[in-house]
């Protein structure tokens, strides 16, 4: 039943270039519910014993002569991130509702966006993994080179080869483990042992492709430019969920594959991820557009995904698994604002410019929204990302203790740069700023009211804060069905 | 043998050719462009039907005619291409002598015919000249045309020298081995070393190859003849043509040149064909997709990143064996039906703009969505991207030639492929860019608002790239075929 979610995402997509625009957005609406429906009735249902192993869906035969199935399968990792995509999904289109310029192809890409991406969680089959990861890459250059804004030709050509540049080395990693596997099946290549020597340089290479568009550092520069330049359903999309499928990636495929690879590579994953940590949340804390400090924040936030990777115990790797959901919530609820809230009736994202217009009283559920969303960032308890990370560094302490200080560290400088982004969009001052700014803001005050609101802006808005309070207070509904499925994993020491 | 048994085993053939004579004599009566490729059209369907109807397995005059699963499908694959060839001259405006024209590109299918039929070193090269002289006709056809007449010429002087070269190494395999028998020749050289003459002999008869499918360092009058050739010429000589000569090739260094494989393994290169033909493809990626990035003209484009996609499908050659041959034929299969279609789409943007550079392109989704959705598909399919057939056939290829070299030898070669395939999304997208994001130039938006509809050629470019979608999407119904047909 959970194929459905893509079948459906995929046909949704279909109707899109066929019916007049008049339906369009109501067809994305409708396909991207289903496919939450499907996904929370499927959580719901499965009991939880059935999500420990790779469970297979389906499976026939596609191209025998090569040995390729078109196999799908579930278990509770690929299930919480099924979920959050259908979260995410519907949030998007929720915050493009009010996008005119050439709807019917803005939908149709989104759509294939987001069905690629339930395809890459579901996919049991290398080739067929390699196909829907591949097939995101391309509409993402579409999404932001057509709609997106600030330099977009240039962010969207740069996430693209940055991507692709990644899909490089994952093709040759599997290139690798198939000809020596000889197989191209998840669960049957996660059984055969490759020699240490292969797996040494082909883990890296796997890994590393996979990790690009995780953002790892230092290849993470794709990531801001990309996020600032697309449009808010785009960004919400980019780091909500496609930066997870290079973590979903690297875990099914790159660790599961080449456990004594990744055993031999941990720490150095680690290392990076605790660069990637700090050094991120340093830049964030001196940008000035707003959505270049989200952006930042995201490859701070994966960086603790690859730190729980690293971490090689089921209490890290779980942790990291509810930090790819947890952060798709926040990611896509902090865009929300900045990207649609913001910036479609302030038609700026400079925070010295925000900083005059006492955004607070102007838009108070906006300054609300921002508000939970920052705190859900910052990590304090009550929020998703307080569970993922805690549960994360935890994992570490046991691995390594001194990668859990630096991290922390870094998670001082993560609410550095939240409240100052806060203080400056919202609460901002008046009368500190020079007089170019003072014009503008008086002419932007002139106006006074600025539209107010929208419905599905706010029947989007109270649904991710309220899917980061639920996971925030009760994590073990999701750990419940993450860890089990995590420690039946072949690569923990 | 009696002659009717001869004239059922060579139908097909005797089919075009008929059709032919037959539009040039509709031609001189009647001035009327649809007449004459309709009954072309009628001509390669009846010698599609005519080729279904072949006896499974025959081998006549010692490989001169040879009949086989392979042969039949690839004159099938052959004709289909020439078919909508035809369908292209019809979307362009019409030739001077539609007639002369038609008749060329059915001689043009007879020549591949002969091509993708023969297993004996002579009928080769004569089914390789009759195919030259056409094409150097096609090329050159737009008389008022100033390049049309420089692609002709260019084209002509590199692929006479080349023919030259072609013939000089046939007669030195043709001294060693004292038969001209792919079969025979195959057994002589099994118990002969490598020397130099034969050495010598294996390059030339490469060199020539080389020459037709436009491998780097022979590709120089690729660039011209895709840019300046009528349309559907250009077309042909990128489908047709390529994928005759890369069948023969294919046949001539796996079957007859077996024994001499040699190994282009990175620590283990050993003298013979492979690492000759290695070189050439290192050579052709690199230098196609490198030159392509610096075009701006999508023709022009089209003809290096052909470079490369030579390299791209010689390295299933390199591999050798029943997999890589089976996967070097796919890939130019699915690359020659996607470059018909872009070139539908240069030949309507080109008729409604008056040239094929990346202005001319520019807004093309809002002059007419669907002719840039499809452009969309080719372009993509081209650069790797699934579900598209370009991308499945580069799993394969790469695949093929992982598996064949002992402890991944070729990973070179399928790296430095990777790589090229990681620059042309760069160029690719660039023509994207231009149909998709960019606002018209001033000479597009001079011309009309909407492409106005022509039925035949929305049908024909639409109908491609859903045989690139569906070739993608499901690409065992060919792979299986071909595989079923390789011994």
């Amino acid at each position: 039943m959970i194929a459905w979610t893509f079948y459906l995402t995929f046909g949704g997509a279909v109707l899109l270039l066929l019916l007049p625009r008049a339906f369009a957005r109501w067809i994305a609406l409708l396909t991207t519910i289903a496919g939450l429906v499907l996904g929370v009735i499927v959580f719901v249902r499965t009991p939880i014993a059935d999500l420990t192993h790779f469970t297979t869906i389906v499976r026939v035969p596609w191209v025998p002569p090569l040995g390729m199935n078109y196999h799908l399968a579930l278990d509770g990792v690929s299930l919480t991130m099924v979920l959050v995509t259908g979260i995410s999904a519907v949030n998007t289109v929720l915050f493009s509702w009010d996008v005119e310029h050439r709807q019917n192809e803005f939908f149709f890409w989104l759509l294939l966006v987001v069905g690629g991406c339930y395809g890459v969680f579901l996919s049991a089959d290398l080739f067929l993994l390699f196909v829907f990861y591949e097939l995101v890459i391309v509409p993402k250059y579409f999404l932001i080179a057509i709609f997106g804004s600030t330099n977009k030709e240039y962010g969207a050509m740069k996430l693209t080869l940055y991507s692709f540049f990644g899909g490089m080395f994952v093709f040759v990693g599997i290139l690798i483990a198939y000809v020596t596997g000889g197989s191209l099946d998840l669960n049957q290549l996660s059984q055969f042992e490759f020699s240490p020597q292969l797996q040494s340089w082909a883990f890296p290479v796997l890994f590393l492709g996979f990790a690009v568009l995780a953002g790892i550092w230092p290849l993470h520069t794709w990531a801001p430019t990309g996020h600032a330049a697309a449009p808010t359903a785009g960004s919400m999309l980019l780091a909500g969920i496609v930066m997870k499928l290079g973590s979903y990636a690297g875990l099914r495929v790159a660790m599961n594959l080449f456990p004594q690879g990744f055993q031999m590579w941990s720490k150095w994953i680690a290392v990076l991820a605790v660069i990637g940590i700090v050094y991120a949340a340093a830049v964030a804390l001196r940008q000035r557009d707003l959505k270049f400090v989200i952006g930042y924040s995201s490859v701070s936030h994966m960086g603790f995904v690859l730190l729980g990777f690293g971490t090689a115990n089921a209490l890290g790797v779980s942790g990291a698994v509810l930090q790819m959901f947890s952060h798709g919530v926040i990611a896509a609820l902090l865009f929300a604002v900045a990207g649609r809230m913001i910036y479609r009736r302030t038609h700026t994202r400079e925070l010295d410019a925000l900083s005059g217009m006492n955004l607070g009283r102007a838009m108070p559920f906006a300054a609300f929204t921002f508000v939970v969303a920052a705190a859900a960032s910052m990590g304090i308890p009550g929020f998703s990302g307080f569970a993922a990370e805690i549960t994360i560094l935890i994992g570490a302490w046991k691995t390594f203790p001194i990668a859990v200080w630096i991290a922390g560290a870094g998670m001082v400088l993560v609410a550095a740069f939240t409240l100052r982004a806060l203080k400056q969009s919202f609460f901002g001052e008046k009368g500190v700023q020079d007089e170019v700014t003072k014009a503008t803001t008086v002419t932007t005050l002139g106006r006074e009211e600025f539209n107010p609101i929208t419905i599905p802006e706010k029947i989007g808005a109270c649904m991710l804060m309220l899917t980061t309070l639920a996971v925030g207070i009760y994590p073990k509904l999701l750990l419940d069905r993450i860890t089990p499925a995590v420690e039946t994993m072949r690569f923990l020491k | 043998m009696s002659y009717l048994e001869l004239l059922k085993l060579g139908s097909p053939e005797g089919v075009v050719v008929l059709s032919a004579l037959v539009v040039l004599s509709i031609s001189l009566v009647s001035k009327r462009a649809a007449a004459c490729a309709f009954v072309a059209a009628l001509g390669i369907v009846i010698a599609i039907a005519a080729v279904l109807f072949l006896p499974r397995n025959e081998t006549l005059f010692g490989g001169m005619l040879v009949i086989s699963p392979l042969t039949s499908l690839f004159k099938i694959i052959c004709l289909a291409l020439a078919f909508f060839t035809i369908l292209l001259t019809q979307a362009e405006k019409a030739p001077r002598h539609p007639g002369e024209y038609l008749a060329l590109v059915l001689l043009a299918t007879v020549g591949l015919m002969l091509l993708v039929g023969s297993e004996e070193l002579l009928m080769i090269f004569i089914g390789l000249e009759l195919l030259g002289l056409s094409l150097y006709v096609m090329a050159a056809f737009d008389k008022s045309d100033v390049r049309s007449a420089e692609a002709g010429l260019k084209y002509f002087l590199f692929g006479s020298t080349s023919s030259a070269f072609t013939l000089f190494g046939i007669s030195l395999i043709y001294g060693i081995s004292g038969t001209t028998g792919l079969d025979a020749i195959s057994q002589r050289l099994a118990t002969t070393m490598v020397q130099p003459l034969l050495a010598v002999g294996i390059v030339m008869t490469l060199v020539g190859f080389a020459f037709k499918i436009a491998a780097a360092p022979f590709h120089l009058w690729a660039p011209d003849a895709y840019q300046g050739a009528p349309v559907a010429s250009a077309a042909f000589i990128a489908s047709g043509s390529k994928v005759a000569s890369f069948v023969v090739l294919g046949k001539i260094v796996l079957i007859g040149f077996a024994p001499v494989h040699g190994s282009a393994g990175w620590h283990a290169m050993a003298a013979g064909w492979s690492p000759v033909l290695a070189a050439l493809a290192a050579l052709s990626i690199v230098l196609g997709n490198l030159v392509a990035l610096a075009q701006s003209n999508v023709r022009r484009l089209l003809a290096y990143s052909a470079v490369a996609h030579a390299g791209y499908t010689l390295i299933g050659f390199v591999a050798g064996g029943r997999d890589g041959f089976s996967a070097a034929l796919f890939y130019i299969t699915v690359y020659a039906v996607t470059l018909v279609g872009a070139f539908g789409v240069a030949g309507v943007v080109r008729g409604e703009t008056g040239g094929d550079d990346f202005s001319n392109f520019a807004g093309l989704v809002s002059r007419s969505p669907l002719l840039a959705g499809c452009m969309a598909i080719f372009m993509l399919s081209l650069a790797g991207i699934p579900p598209l057939a370009g991308f499945f056939g580069k799993f394969y290829l790469f695949s093929a030639a992982l598996h064949a070299g002992a402890n991944q030898g070729l990973l070179w070669l399928v790296a430095l492929g990777l790589a090229g395939s990681f620059v042309s999304l760069y160029y690719y997208l660039l023509v994207l860019k231009a149909i998709f994001v960019d606002a018209p130039s001033l000479a597009a938006a001079k011309s009309i608002e909407r492409i106005p509809s022509q039925l035949l050629q929305q049908a024909t470019v639409t109908l491609l790239a859903a045989a690139v979608v569906f070739l993608g999407v499901m690409p065992n119904a060919l792979t299986s075929r071909i595989l079923a047909a390789i011994p």
